[in-house]
C-alpha cells in the first residue's frame, strides 16, 4: 500500500509537469501546425535564470521567477522568428532541425556562461515534507499539479472568453481566413510560440527545487513531454494534461512495481502501442483534411 | 614573355620531398625536444569538471616541485592537457593525438571508467604507460592484457564493495542491506563488487535498484528497498543523482546508514542534497584538515599556485589532488629509474619503486604485475560533508 500511495505521489507531480510542458507543444501545433523542439531546453532556461535572478542578483523571487518566465517567452518568439517562420515560408519542414539545434545552441551557451556545476534553487515549500502513510510529500510537489490544472484552465478561458484568444482560435480554423477577416496572424503565431515558452519556463521553476539545476536538465523532461503532447493528441489541451497524469503515474507504478530497470522500455512501449491502436493520440480527432 | 620563378633551382621533386619529409617529422615525437611531455586526459568541463580541476591541479604542484628539484634526467617535465568531456571517444582520440603528435613519455587520466576503458587497450599496444588517478573500475588495471602498460593510483571499485560493506557491518550491524545504484557501467560494477563482499560473509540484501542520472525522483525504487527491509544502504552515484537519493529520502521520512563510494565528493553536495546530506558516509583515499604538517604544507603551496583557493571549501575534492599528486611522483620515480622515456622501460621501473613520499602514504614496492594498484582497502578513509567541507568520520 506503500509503495502504491509513494508511487501515486511521484507520478501525479511529474506527469502534471509533463503535462505543462507538453502544453506548449499542443499551443503551437494548434495554431501554426510547427512545434518547438527547443522546449526541454527553455524549462532549463525557466531554472537557470530562477536561480540566477535569486541567489546571485539577490532579486525578490516575486519579481525574479515572473521576468524568468518572461525571459523565456521572448526566447519562444525568437525560435518561432528565427527558426521556424523562414522556414514555414519557404513551405520548407526544416524547421524542425532548426529548433532541436536552437535547444543544443542554448543548452551550450548556458553551459558556457551559467557554469558546468549542478547548482540548487531553494523554495521553503520542498524543505521538510508532510509525512502519511509511510511515505511523504513535499508542499512544492502538490503545488506542480495545482499550476498545471491553473494554467489549463487560464488558457481555456483565454481562448474561449477573451478576442485575442478567440482570434487565435479563427487562426487555428483557417488561417487564410483569419487573414482576411483583418487578424494578424503572424503575431497570432508569435503568440502562441511566447506562451509555449512560457509554460516550459514555469515548469522549470516548479521542478528545479525538487532538482537540481544544470545546463543538461531540461533535455529528457522535453522528450518525454513531446511523448506525452503526441500521446494525448497534440490537438486537445485536456487530453494533453491527461495524458500527462497517465505517462507520469504509469511511469511510477512501473518503477516501484516491476523495478527501475525495466522503466523506460514498459513505458515507452506502452506509448508506441498506444500509438499503434489511436495513431491520432489517447483523445485527439483525426484530422480533416478537405479536397 | 619571359617567365620568372621565385626558386628558379626548385624542382617538384625537392618540393614533394619537403613536403613528405615535414609531414613524416610532424608525425613523429620529437627527440630533441627540452621537456619530457606528460599527456593528461581527463573530464575539464561538464559534470566531472571540478574532480578534472583537482587532478591538473596536484599533477601541477607535484610537476613544480620535481621542475625545482631540477627535473627528471637532466629536463623539466611539461603537462599537455585534453579535455575528453567524459566522452570515451574523445578520450581516447586525445590520448592518441598525445601520443603520436606531442611524443608523451606516458599517460595520465581518464577520470570516468568508460573513457579509462577506451583508453586501455590503446595504451597497452602502443606501450605507454597509463597511470589512472580517478576512474575506480576494476577492470581497468585488472584488464587481462599480458603486458600490462596500465597502473592507477586511486580507490578500486572491488576493493570500495569491500571497504564499504565492512563500514556497514561493523558501524551499523547491518544484517540485509540494499543497494541503489546509478544505471551505467560504473553502478554495474559496484553491483558485482557488492554481491561478491555480500556472498563472502554469507549475507543477504534487500534488493538492488537502479536509478537514471536525470531522475528527479528515486522514492518508488527506496519505497522498494525499504519494504523488502533494507537496514543500510550502498549508495554507488556521481554528485547531483546521489543527492536526488537523499532528498527522496528525505521525503519518505526514512532515517537510514547510507554508505557510499566516492561520487558525492566531487561537489557542492550538501549544497543539492541539503542538511540531510551530512548522514552520507562515503569513502576518500586522501583527506587535507587532519591536522598533518604534509597536508598543510601542500595546501601552502596550492594556495599559493591557485590564488582562487580561500578555504578547505575550494580543494575538493581532496581525493583528486592527492592522488593525481602521488601519481605524478611516482611516474617521475619510475622515469628516472628507467633511465629513459622508453615505454617498457618505464613500466618495468614502475615495479621497482621505493621509498617515494606521497601525500597519502609513503611508496616502497606499490606495483606489482599482479597488482597495478598503489592504494590497498586499507588506505581509505570515511568522510562526510558538514557545513560544505569534506571531514573524516570520528571513530
Amino acid at each position: 500500500m506503500t509503495l502504491l500511495i509513494a508511487a501515486l505521489v511521484t507520478g501525479i507531480g511529474l506527469g502534471s509537469m509533463y503535462g505543462l510542458i507538453a502544453l506548449g507543444f499542443q499551443i503551437t501545433y494548434s495554431v501554426s501546425s510547427t512545434v518547438n523542439f527547443a522546449q526541454g531546453s527553455v524549462v532549463m532556461l525557466g531554472a537557470v535564470l530562477g536561480y540566477v535572478f535569486t541567489e546571485r542578483l539577490a532579486i525578490n523571487w516575486m519579481v525574479a521567477y515572473p521576468l524568468a518566465i518572461l525571459c523565456c517567452g521572448l526566447f519562444g518568439i525568437l525560435v518561432e522568428m528565427l527558426l521556424v517562420r523562414p522556414f514555414v515560408e519557404r513551405k520548407s519542414e526544416a524547421w524542425l532541425m532548426a529548433t532541436v539545434a536552437g535547444g543544443i545552441f542554448l543548452d551550450n551557451a548556458v553551459l558556457f556562461t551559467f557554469g558546468n556545476e549542478p547548482r540548487s534553487l531553494s523554495s521553503p515549500l520542498a524543505q521538510s515534507a508532510w509525512q502519511f502513510a509511510g511515505t511523504g510529500i513535499y508542499p512544492q510537489q502538490l503545488l506542480i499539479p495545482l499550476a498545471a490544472v491553473g494554467v489549463a484552465l487560464a488558457l481555456h478561458f483565454l481562448f474561449r472568453k477573451t478576442l485575442q484568444g478567440r482570434a487565435l482560435l479563427a487562426v487555428v480554423q483557417n488561417t487564410q481566413a483569419a487573414r482576411l477577416m483583418g487578424i494578424n496572424t503572424t503575431l497570432m503565431v508569435s503568440g502562441s510560440f511566447a506562451i509555449s515558452a512560457m509554460l516550459a519556463g514555469c515548469a522549470g521553476l516548479l521542478i528545479a527545487p525538487l532538482f537540481s539545476v544544470h545546463s543538461d536538465m531540461g533535455t529528457l523532461f522535453g522528450l518525454k513531454a513531446f511523448a506525452v503532447a503526441i500521446l494525448g493528441g497534440m490537438t486537445s489541451a485536456s487530453g494533453v494534461m491527461l495524458a500527462g497524469f497517465i505517462f507520469g503515474v504509469t511511469e511510477a507504478l512501473v518503477t516501484a512495481y516491476l523495478g527501475s530497470s525495466s522503466t523506460y522500455i514498459v513505458v515507452f512501449g506502452l506509448v508506441i502501442l498506444a500509438l499503434t491502436l489511436k495513431p491520432d493520440g489517447l483523445f485527439g480527432r483525426p484530422a480533416v483534411k478537405k479536397v | 614573355m619571359k617567365s620568372t620563378r621565385i626558386f628558379p633551382k626548385v624542382t617538384r621533386r625537392v618540393l614533394l620531398s619537403g613536403v613528405v619529409g615535414l609531414a613524416v617529422l610532424s608525425g613523429l615525437p620529437a627527440f630533441a625536444e627540452d621537456t619530457i611531455k606528460i599527456g593528461l586526459v581527463a573530464a575539464l568541463s561538464g559534470q566531472s569538471a571540478k574532480s578534472g580541476e583537482a587532478i591538473t591541479r596536484g599533477l601541477t604542484i607535484a610537476i613544480d616541485e620535481i621542475n625545482e628539484k631540477g627535473g627528471v634526467l637532466g629536463k623539466p617535465l611539461e603537462l599537455v592537457s585534453r579535455d575528453d568531456e567524459s566522452n570515451p571517444g574523445k578520450g581516447l582520440v586525445a590520448a592518441r593525438e598525445l601520443v603520436q603528435r606531442e611524443g608523451v613519455a606516458a599517460l595520465i587520466g581518464g577520470l570516468d571508467t568508460p573513457v579509462s576503458f577506451a583508453i586501455v587497450p590503446f595504451a597497452n599496444q602502443s606501450k605507454v604507460p597509463f597511470v589512472g588517478p580517478w576512474a575506480a573500475g576494476t577492470g581497468i588495471t585488472k584488464n587481462g592484457a599480458e603486458e600490462n602498460y596500465v597502473f592507477r593510483v586511486s580507490a578500486v571499485d572491488e576493493y570500495v564493495d569491500e571497504a564499504i560493506t565492512e563500514y556497514l557491518i561493523s558501524n551499523y550491524g547491518s544484517k540485509k542491506p540494499g543497494m541503489i545504484l546509478i544505471n551505467n557501467p560504473w553502478g554495474e560494477s559496484n553491483e558485482k563488487g557488492l554481491l561478491k563482499a555480500l556472498e563472502k560473509r554469507g549475507m543477504e540484501h534487500a534488493g538492488i535498484e537502479k536509478f537514471e542520472s536525470n531522475d528527479v525522483d528515486v522514492v518508488p525504487q527506496l519505497t522498494r528497498l525499504k519494504e523488502n527491509g533494507a537496514d543500510g544502504l550502498f549508495v554507488v552515484a556521481n554528485v547531483a543523482p546521489t543527492a536526488q537519493v537523499v532528498k527522496s529520502l528525505d521525503r519518505m521520512g526514512w532515517d537510514v546508514p547510507m554508505a557510499s563510494h566516492w561520487g558525492p565528493s566531487g561537489g557542492r553536495f550538501t549544497e543539492l542534497a541539503g542538511k540531510s546530506g551530512e548522514k552520507l558516509h562515503f569513502i576518500q583515499t586522501y583527506l587535507f584538515n587532519e591536522g598533518d604538517p604534509k597536508g598543510e604544507a601542500m595546501f601552502a603551496k596550492l594556495q599559493e599556485t591557485f590564488p582562487e583557493i580561500e578555504t578547505m571549501a575550494d580543494v575538493t575534492p581532496a581525493t583528486g589532488i592527492a592522488n593525481a599528486y602521488d601519481a605524478m611522483l611516482l611516474l617521475a620515480a619510475a622515469i628516472d629509474k628507467a633511465g629513459s622515456t622508453d615505454g617498457p622501460a618505464i613500466r618495468q621501473a614502475m615495479y621497482e619503486i621505493e621509498n617515494i613520499e606521497g601525500l597519502i602514504k609513503t611508496y616502497t614496492d606499490p606495483f606489482s604485475p599482479e597488482d597495478q594498484d598503489a592504494i590497498a582497502p586499507g588506505d581509505y578513509v570515511f568522510a562526510h560533508f558538514v557545513e560544505g567541507e569534506i571531514i573524516p568520520i570520528k571513530k
